[in-house]
This record gives C-alpha cells, structure tokens and sequence, in this order.
C-alpha cells in the first residue's frame, strides 16, 4: 500500500487552490511573491475561449548560419547573402552544402563560480545554445526577469529534435573493441549532452531559472510549439514568463538520414523553384522572453498572437498529400489570435524546398489565405536548421516587424508554375503588422504561429 | 485546476492493463514480478506494426487501452507523449551504423529515430489531426506532461490522451541510462465531467518542499516507480485505484511539485 497521502496542511492548500480558481473575485496577477507556495492559483481567463491575450517577446535573438545575433541576420538577410557553404562538417563525405554556424568548436561552456555544474552540459548543441543565450543582452534580459518574477515563476520550454547526439556518435566510434563498452566519460556525461532534456537543463541552470521546464521533441515543429506549450503556461498560472526557443545542431545522423531518404540537394536549396531538388540542412539556436503584456508591454512591442498546432494522421516523413493537417495548423492560429486571412501582411513559410513539402504547403497556404497574401522561405539563407526551424522562423517574423521588412526568397530563379500563393523572390521594404509563421515536421506534426505589434 | 480521468491505460511488470494494476495498486492483490506480455497495439496496421520499434508498440498499446475504455474518438482527442529516452533501440542500431565505415542507414530507421515516432504512429492509426505534443524532462517527463496535458485540457477546452512510456536501453547504451525496468501508461483526461470518470483531479504546482513526494510503500513498485520516469505516475494511479480522496504529491524539478487532489467518482 503507499504511504498514507492527507497532510492535513497540503490539503488546505490545495482546497484553497481550488477555491481561488471557483470565485470570480479579481485575481493580481502581477509578480509573485517567490515565498509564496500557493503560487500556482490559476489566473483568471482575460479573453473569450479561444482567442489569447497577447505574449509579449520582450528580448529575442537566433544565432544561425546568417550570423550572431540580430543585426548579423538582418545583414545577412537584408543583402541576399546567404550562410549555405558545401559540407564541410567533420568528415561526411555527402556532397551537399551545410548552413553551419562558425565558431561553435570555440565556444566555452564556462558559468564562472558555477563552472563545474555547466562544463559537464559541453557538447555542440548545448555550445549553440550558449552562443544563443550570449547574443542581444538575452542573459542580462533573463536574469532581470529572473529577477522581477522569482526564479521559479520563469519556464523553460525549448524544442530540439537530435538534441546532443553526436557526443553519442562520437562515443559510438570509441566502443571497447572487446566489450563493446562506451567510453566511462561518455556515459557521466550522456545525460546532460544526448539526453533530450539535455538543452532546456542547461538552459536554465546557466540561468538560474527554476521555473517549469521540457524539451518538446516533434522534429522540425519542435521550437514552434514551445511557444504554444509556454502561452499555454503562462495562462495556466503555471509561471509568470517563460524563455522559449531551441537548438539543434549538425550531426551525422541528419545529414546521413536525410541523405538516406533522398530529400538533401546536392547544391544550395532553391525553395519553391521549378527545379529544386531537396533541401539544405543547417543548424541555429534561438530564444525569445515571452511575457504577459501587461507587464511588458509598450507600443511597438512584438506579440505572440496566436499559435494552431495540427497532425496529419497520415505519413511518418510525407505530408498530407492535401495539407489538411497545415491548413488546420493555420486556420486554429488565425482563430486563436481572432484575426482573418486579410490581417496577415507576410507568411514566413515552412519551405524545405523538397518537392512535395513546397507544393504541399502552397496548396495549403493558398486554400486558407489565397493567391494575394505575399510568402516566402528564408531556407536558401539559413538551410533547415529541423527543431530549431520553429524559433528562427519566429525571429525572422519578429525582425519584419520591428524593421519594416520582408525576405524574398534566396536561390530561387524561377518559381515553380505550379505553385498559387503569391511566393515572393525579391525582398521589399514595407510596414508589417503581422507574420504568420510555418513548422511542419516528421510524424506529421505541424504548428502555425503569429506575430503582430501591440 | 479541475479535470476529470476517464480511461487508463497500463503496461510493466505485474501490472499488464489496468483492471490488473487496479488490484494490485489498491493493495486487493500482491504485486508481483512478470514480464510483461508483447504489446499487442492492434490498431496499428499488420505492416506498420512490424516495422515500429518497442517503445511506440508499448506507447500505442496503452493509449489504445485508455481510449477503448473511454470509448473516446481519437479524432477528437489532442495528446501528450511523455518518453525521457525516446527511441534508443532505433538510435543503437542508427549510432552503430553511423560508426561503420560505409555509414549506411535506411530510410526507415532514420525516420523511426525521431523522439516523436510514437506520435506519428498515432496519427497514422487513428487518423487523428488533432494536436500532439511530444516532450522529454528526463525523470520528471511525466510530470511535465503531466502539466501540459492539463493546461491543455483548460485552456484549449479539447480532452487530451497523456502517455508516458519508457522501455531500457540496449546495450551498449544501458550503462548510461540504466532504467530499471519498462513501463507505460495512459490517462485520458477531460474537462467536464462525465458519467464513465474514473477520478477527478485538482491540480496545482507548488514550491512547498516542507512535505515528501509520494511514493509507493510496495518495494517492488517503488523500484520501478523511482526507476522510469513513466513510472513516476503510479502514486497518482493507485490513489486512482483505491478510490478514495487522496493528495498525491508528485517531485518535479528539484524544488517544483506537482500536487493533485484525487477524488474518487
């Protein structure tokens, strides 16, 4: 039998909990006192069922192939050059081309007085995060918030899709010869580099944080449903703000496997082109603060709207042949943030640029919004960089919205005829209001965000 | 945070569905050592059967369990999968290739690698486009889904299937992940009541460490409870079984708990 459950205290606690949640007295839901253990009290529904109060992202930042930090990508993007350069990791012997970030080997996975608890996260994944976390003052910005909620009010929600697997494929290469062991150092050290908790715990050990945390793993919609697990948190009451993002990093299971499923093009991907023939893999990390407007909100601020999350129920790595899993994913965003079609002034698309994804996507982008609202795919930039797409995807979106601009599409010469959205090759300086962003990965898991100025 | 449990589903040794674990978890029967049987995840397809891995077979079977006791729709059921480890049989034989000189790997097992393959296999099974989120926390996975699964319930006002499921590594990755044992569950969870509810739980997060985390006094379930993360949902799952009210008190991360109020329906 378990142990005998009622604490007598612990069950006013929760009956307190429960009462607070029943009454319709005004609930403060400003900073929590860090003392106080009934922190949990749901807060009170702002907004109809449905739609959401908006999230303010108060600081945010991707390192990728583009570059460190926003203006490198704004640069980056702003110019058409792209980070896409013929594979040059370890010694894959793939003929491809690789959106690899530099300087990730030099990066030092040091916390100062706490060095000892982080250099045993130190892989290249958790080193790209930390690349991340020092880009933009986004340290500084999480260890203010840290501080005006109490440490354990911020969450930590990040998506990953191969988390640190090259240490195991590395480890892999160094079996006994005998045995057929690993080596010692490798299984100490497996749970904090391969392990796929292993970014989102280092995370938010480098920063102190101890709110709620996960690492949600839905392949390349990883990151973008972050959000949406993080909106969904900070309405529950479960944390007052929450650092969402992902990495992922270039490893041999990626390039291989994709190689194996023949979906990698042996030269820059060219999305939504009448020829293209695969995509580009690449890796970035990427971060955002997310915060209730109330607190942070100022005119001019990004928002997090809206966020759909969708399956196809169809294929392990095929989308819907009708993309009625994505147009489920995009209409719930629209529903959630209770804007139109006709609100939406760019989609920052999914576009892997293999061949069915992109026709799959238009045709799906093109029942929901029609042949007008202008798209495009920044993968000849960045190359698909998998469960961190979702997150540099929302930075992207953010920058056209603080910027007044919107990316064409790099690599492409001629749009595929076939395709009915209105994809967009050139970039244009224009005012954005709001940007809806595309994830769609393996398993058939989708996710549609969207951003706007408050 | 109200939500009410309408099916379960359970897989692990001596405790192979949950009319069985009922018994044993409520303390009507002894718990005892068994293998637990092949997963038998009869609603995936003969040829997707054969090739998914252990793990998504034992994840199905159990999420199959829960819904037919529900007698829910998966169409209309969002879900939350809960694996700390994920697929490490695939990524043995994956990691083994990649350390070979040519690198081959197939198709199939590279797309069979993703943490989400349970979900995926789901999907295909049931045909369902409703939302599914895939997490790992380590040994708190549960408990995080756990907190997803009922905001999820609350705020998008959509029932939501938990499952949570991790099998031990092979060898050679045993030695870094050592689990104990194999273990997964279901729990269908709603938003209203509902005349087949078999618990109601109010739920809250806490940050009060002056109390113990709830634990099994049986030694074999708690081996297996403080050996698999997936496991860690046994505490909630026998205050379910014994029907009575309960507050369970569940660790997750180091000074976060999960606390729930289980009332018998």
């Amino acid at each position: 039998m378990p142990h005998a459950l009622v604490h007598e205290h612990l069950e006013d606690d929760v009956s307190r909990l429960v009462d607070n949640r029943g009454s319709n007295q005004a609930v403060d839901d400003g900073p929590h006192d860090p003392q106080d253990h009934l922190d949990a009290v749901p807060q009170q529904r702002h907004v109809r069922a449905r739609e959401m109060a908006p999230l303010i992202l108060t600081h945010y930042t991707v390192v990728s192939a583009l570059g460190k930090g926003l203006s490198e990508t704004y640069e980056a993007l702003r110019n058409r050059r792209s980070g896409l350069r013929p594979c040059d990791f370890e010694d894959v012997g793939i003929t491809t081309y690789i959106g690899r970030v530099d300087d990730v080997e030099d990066v030092f996975v040091d916390g100062g007085s706490t060095s000892a608890e982080l250099e045993r996260f130190d892989c290249r994944n958790n080193r790209l995060a930390l690349l991340g976390l020092q880009q933009d003052g986004f340290i500084q910005a999480a260890i203010e918030a840290r501080e005006r909620y109490g440490a354990h009010r911020v969450a930590v929600i990040l998506g990953s899709s191969t988390s640190g697997i090259l240490e195991t494929e590395h480890a892999y290469n160094r079996r006994n010869p005998a045995t057929g062991a690993l080596p010692s150092s490798y299984l100490t050290s497996h749970r904090y580099t391969h392990n796929m908790f292993s970014s989102a715990h280092f995370v938010r050990t480098y920063l102190g944080l101890r709110g709620p945390a996960m690492v949600i793993s839905t392949a390349c919609s990883s990151s973008a449903k972050a959000f949406a697990t993080a909106a969904r948190f900070i309405e529950a009451g479960f944390c007052d703000a929450a650092v969402v993002g992902g990495v992922d990093s270039l490893c041999l299971t990626i390039l291989y496997g994709f190689a194996s499923l023949e979906l990698m093009s042996s030269g820059p991907c060219r999305p939504c082109d009448e020829n293209r023939n695969g995509l580009t893999l690449g890796e970035s990390a990427g971060f955002a603060l997310l915060e209730k407007s109330k607190h942070a909100g100022r005119p001019g601020a990004v928002a997090l709207l809206g966020y759909g999350e969708s399956c196809d129920g169809y294929h392990m790595s095929h989308p819907h042949p009708e993309g009625t899993g994505a147009i489920k994913a995009m209409q719930a965003a629209l529903l959630r943030s209770a804007l139109i079609p006709g609100d939406i002034d760019y989609i920052h698309l999914h576009g892997t640029a293999t061949r069915s994804n992109d026709s799959i996507e238009d045709t799906a982008v093109h029942s929901v919004f029609g042949p007008s609202t202008p798209c495009s795919s920044t993968k000849g930039w960045t190359g698909h960089t998998l469960g961190a797409a979702g997150v540099t995807g929302a930075v992207i979106a953010a920058m056209c919205l603080t910027r007044g601009f919107v990316p064409g599409t790099l690599n492409t010469t001629r749009i595929d005829p076939i395709l009915s959205s209105h994809v967009m090759l050139d970039n244009r300086e224009q005012p954005v209001r709001r940007v809806l962003s595309n994830s769609f990965g393996f398993g058939g898991n989708n996710c549609s965000l969207i951003f706007g100025t408050v | 945070m109200t939500l009410y449990v309408n099916g379960i589903g359970t897989l692990g040794p001596g405790l192979a569905d949950w009319a069985g674990s009922r018994a044993v978890l409520a303390g009507k029967s002894p718990s005892y050592d068994a293998l637990p049987t092949e997963p038998s995840a009869s609603l995936l397809p003969p040829n997707e059967r054969r090739r998914s891995s252990e793990s998504v077979r034992w994840a199905l079977h159990v999420a199959q369990e829960a819904m037919q006791q529900a007698e829910a729709d998966a169409r209309e059921v969002a879900t939350v999968f809960a694996s700390s480890d994920g697929e490490t049989g695939v990524l043995d034989r994956l990691c083994t290739a990649l350390a070979a000189p040519q690198r081959t790997i197939s198709p199939t097992l590279f797309h069979h690698s993703v943490h989400n393959a349970a979900s995926g296999y789901w999907g295909i099974a049931t045909g369902s486009q409703q939302s599914s989120t895939v997490l790992a926390c380590y040994d708190s996975s549960f408990c995080a889904a756990l907190l997803e699964a009922a905001a999820y319930v609350q705020i998008e006002e959509r029932s939501v299937l938990l499952v949570a499921y991790d099998l031990p590594s092979p060898p050679p990755l045993y030695a870094a992940r050592p689990l104990r044992g194999g273990f997964a569950a279901a729990l269908l969870l709603t938003r209203n009541p509902a005349p087949r509810n078999l618990a109601q739980f109010d739920l809250a997060l806490s940050t009060d460490h002056s109390q113990e985390a709830t634990n099994m006094d049986d030694a074999r379930l708690e081996a297996l409870r403080s050996g698999n993360q997936a496991a860690r949902s046994l505490p909630l799952l026998a205050a379910i079984a014994r029907q009575r009210s309960t507050l369970v008190r569940l660790e997750y991360l180091e000074d976060q708990y999960v606390l729930i109020r289980v009332r018998p329906c």
